[in-house]
């Protein structure tokens, strides 16, 4: 077991350094030799490398669940008004969440899905984004969005599909884009945004720029994440795979999606530099996502963060999770282990938050998301014809022709078709 | 990776690697084709084949475009066919590299790298090894603009992939998949019958607003030799040639079956006083309607033929277009000679393709319908 010895040693060593990132790409010095690209240490003991050589890797945490400080050394410098932001934008997401899935539910949306228990992982993480830093999501991460300055108005006329909804209506609510913003349009395919995250990380090398990739621990079970992970470490692409290991994909549990150490033990075999974090915890979230980039900048590498944390919602507005969990379960997670609390109590603890604070946000916000909401609803949508362009940069020839057909049909049969909700 | 790699070698050795003739000899003897050559263009050409052709685009597009990147599994020692000889050492590590062994990787890749802006010349090294990749083709690449209402696309991605028949290539390093792609809005898709066209085509992709797919056939690769444009120049996507204009019967191919069917109109001609319109399609998406059902109210007879298979072959686009547009032009229904509705099998591939015979008879029964 003199590997396994080694092994534990490095591990342990990292432990005792908690500012130093998780790199369990080992680097002997001793007995080594190269084997067309492998390190080679010879054995004459018959040893199977089972999950069980490991401990788990450990998932770092700067605030424990009453929002104190664990480690004084650990905790960010982070300006109050950025505190405060966090945590407004994470109740923003709340009170968006909850007037987008009600309105869901009385049909005036076609579709949802909420953030609940995850918000923790989208403000610490865009807070330690520079905004020339290019995200690609998967779909449950609008507060990443909220926190670059992606407006009511704008998840609304998206959510609607209308006239101001840059993507014309073409795709189903919550798939936002933000040119502006730096975050590129999402789209339902899982995992297809990874490899070209890290395509991109590639593109904007040198330019003090970094990618920043989202995605679930259930898309990171599809072959283009396997892709992802290996092409950024053999082609040197400064990006950034956040995963969020919320526990479930719709209603797979983590058990039938994985069996080894989570996500995060995939990174070193890679070559990944890795890190596991509190999800929950705002702090760790931004700690770990600030080191990460500056690690991307100074070495031109990836860096691959789980967050461990708990999808509170419904997978989606087509989806009830009781079918497959019990409330029990939630109950508990929303009372002991709530990153809006969390981060609560630690701005109370600074005098940065109290009740009455509390009162007036919630209050404006709601007032302000219901206002985005029923403006957006009264825009009329894009002109049909919308519907033919952006397939290529010019319309072409065949695709002109079909549109005018159309345009000829709906002389004729006009009052078949729901004209009247769309601009002419 | 060895299994594919070591079919790949037994290709190059036994009949495209081969630096002497023999090789070569015994390729034209056993070829189902003959290569007609493009005319010679006016100005200053050089003698290439399909690969130095090939080659030579990316050359240009590397020297011209600082942001351009070549990419794929093996193109840094030159590429498994040739295509990407000497660039590497030419433009760097950085802009000329290999990449993991995984489809699905290199194109999601390529379109994130020409989402921010590098032009990306991403290489699959056999069509046949595109589909793992068709999910990244297919709802990423085709819809980005769309999806996105314009604010984000990637139409600097060019995908290059050998395809086609070879003579002993049997079910993957011979199939032609371009009607997969045919299905597919927001791609274009393109396939050359020679060097001259190979050089244009690639050259007009990698500049083109929207992705594109040039599907290279690779018997070509060394048999087909033309005098090329020595310059920068572009091809039109989109629209055929019309090669030899006839009276009787349209023929309509694309690639090497455009060679096929030139022999095809020859011999009908010697053996039948036929005369055959050959025209080369260069274009699967989009494609040139006006060109062929111009030429077909001209003759009113029509074949189509290509390697791939026949059931939703793209010729069944092309015959029910020609319907529509030319009904009451055709004097016999539109006939269609492809492949087989089987996969593409190794010793029987001399009965698998769409052969000249089996074209002449087509042609035959056209006539006499």
């Amino acid at each position: 077991m003199a590997f396994d010895k080694v092994l534990k040693n490095v591990i342990n060593k990292c432990l005792k350094q908690p500012k130093l990132l998780r790199c369990l790409s080992t680097h002997f010095k001793h007995d080594i030799e190269d084997h067309v690209g492998s390190k080679i240490k010879w054995t004459s003991t018959l040893d199977f490398v089972s999950p069980d050589c490991f401990s788990p890797i450990p998932t770092y945490r700067v605030l424990d669940s009453r929002g104190n400080i664990l480690n004084k050394f650990e905790e960010p410098a982070i300006e109050n008004a950025t505190l405060e932001k966090m945590y407004k934008d994470m109740i923003l997401v709340n009170t968006m969440d909850k007037v987008l899935y009600e309105s869901q539910r009385q049909g005036r949306i076609s579709f949802y899905m909420t953030n609940y228990g995850e918000e923790a992982t989208h403000m610490g993480s865009a807070a330690a984004l520079d905004l020339n830093d290019l995200v690609y999501g998967q779909y449950r991460e609008v507060g990443v969005l909220i926190w670059r300055g992606f407006t009511l108005s704008e998840i609304m006329n998206q959510c609607y599909g209308n006239c101001l909804d840059p993507g014309k209506g073409k795709q189903m609510p919550i798939h936002y884009g933000s040119k502006r913003l730096n975050f590129v349009t999402i789209s339902s395919p899982l995992a297809t945004q990874i490899p070209q995250a890290a395509g991109s990380a590639y593109a904007l090398k040198n330019q003090n720029r970094v990618v920043m990739c989202y995605f679930g621990e259930g898309a990171a079970s599809e072959g283009d994440a396997h892709a992802a992970f290996n092409f950024a470490a053999t082609l040197d692409c400064p990006v950034i795979f956040f995963c969020r290991n919320n526990g479930y994909a719709i209603s797979t549990p983590t058990e039938d999606q994985y069996r080894g150490d989570g996500i995060a033990v995939r990174g070193p075999g890679y070559g990944i530099t890795t890190v596991r974090v509190d999800g929950n915890d705002v702090l760790a979230v931004y700690n770990a996502t600030k080191a990460a980039r500056e690690f991307c900048l100074e070495r031109s590498k990836p860096v691959l963060i789980e967050a461990l944390t708990y999808r509170v919602g419904h997978h989606s507005t087509s989806d009830d999770s009781t079918a497959y969990r019990s409330q029990k379960e939630v109950d508990e997670r929303i009372q002991n282990d709530n990153p809006v609390k969390k981060l609560r109590l630690y701005l109370e603890n600074k005098n940065l938050w109290n009740e009455e604070k509390e009162k007036e946000w919630l209050h404006l916000t709601k007032r302000n998301v219901l206002e985005a909401f029923n403006a957006a609803e009264k825009i009329l949508l894009p002109k049909w014809t919308e519907m033919f362009t952006d397939v290529y940069g010019v319309i072409p020839h065949h695709l002109r022709k079909q549109m005018n057909e159309m345009e000829k049909h709906l002389e004729n049969y006009r009052d078949h078709y729901p004209l009247e909700k769309y601009s002419t | 990776m060895l299994q594919k790699n070591s079919i790949c070698v037994k290709i190059l050795k036994g009949v495209l690697k081969s630096k002497d003739g023999e090789c070569r000899k015994i390729l034209r003897r056993n070829a189902h084709f003959s290569f007609y050559p493009e005319k010679p263009p006016s100005g200053s050409t050089t003698k290439m084949n399909m690969f130095q052709a090939i080659n030579n685009a990316l050359d240009i597009t590397l020297r011209t475009d600082e942001s351009a990147l070549v990419f794929g599994e093996d193109v840094a020692f030159g590429g498994v066919f040739r295509c990407t000889v000497d660039l590497q050492k030419k433009y760097g590590k950085s802009r000329v590299f290999n990449t993991p062994l995984c489809e699905q990787g290199i194109i999601g890749f390529g379109i994130g790298a020409a989402a921010s802006g590098a032009t990306s010349v991403a290489e699959i090294q056999f069509a046949d090894y595109i589909f793992p990749a068709f999910d990244q083709i297919v709802n990423e690449a085709a819809k980005y603009r769309y999806r996105s209402g314009g604010e984000f696309n990637c139409g600097r991605l060019t995908i290059r992939a050998p395809c086609g028949a070879v003579g002993h290539g049997a079910l993957y390093h011979s199939q032609s998949p371009e009607a997969y792609f045919a299905h597919t809005p927001g791609l274009k898709v393109v396939i050359p019958r020679g060097p001259i066209k190979a050089k244009g085509l690639l050259l007009s992709c990698i500049r083109d607003p929207n992705p594109c797919l040039v599907l290279e056939p690779k018997i070509l690769y060394r048999a087909a030799v033309e005098e090329v444009p020595s310059g920068d120049y572009g091809t039109l996507i989109g629209k055929a040639d019309v090669v030899q204009e006839g009276k009787d019967v349209t023929l309509i191919g694309w690639g090497t079956q455009f060679h096929v069917l030139m022999e095809v109109a020859q011999l009908a001609k010697e053996k039948f006083g036929i005369s055959c319109e050959v025209i080369d399609l260069v274009s699967i998406l989009p494609w040139d309607l006006d060109t062929v059902c111009n030429s077909v109210k001209k003759t009113g007879r029509v074949l189509i033929s290509h390697e791939a298979p026949l059931t939703s072959g793209f010729g069944a686009e092309i015959a029910a277009c020609i319907q529509e547009e030319c009904f009451l032009h055709l004097q016999a229904p539109v006939a269609r000679i492809t492949g087989f509705d089987t996969p593409f099998p190794h010793i029987f591939e001399p009965f698998y393709l769409p052969t000249k015979w089996r074209c002449l008879e087509a042609v035959k029964n056209l006539i006499d319908y």
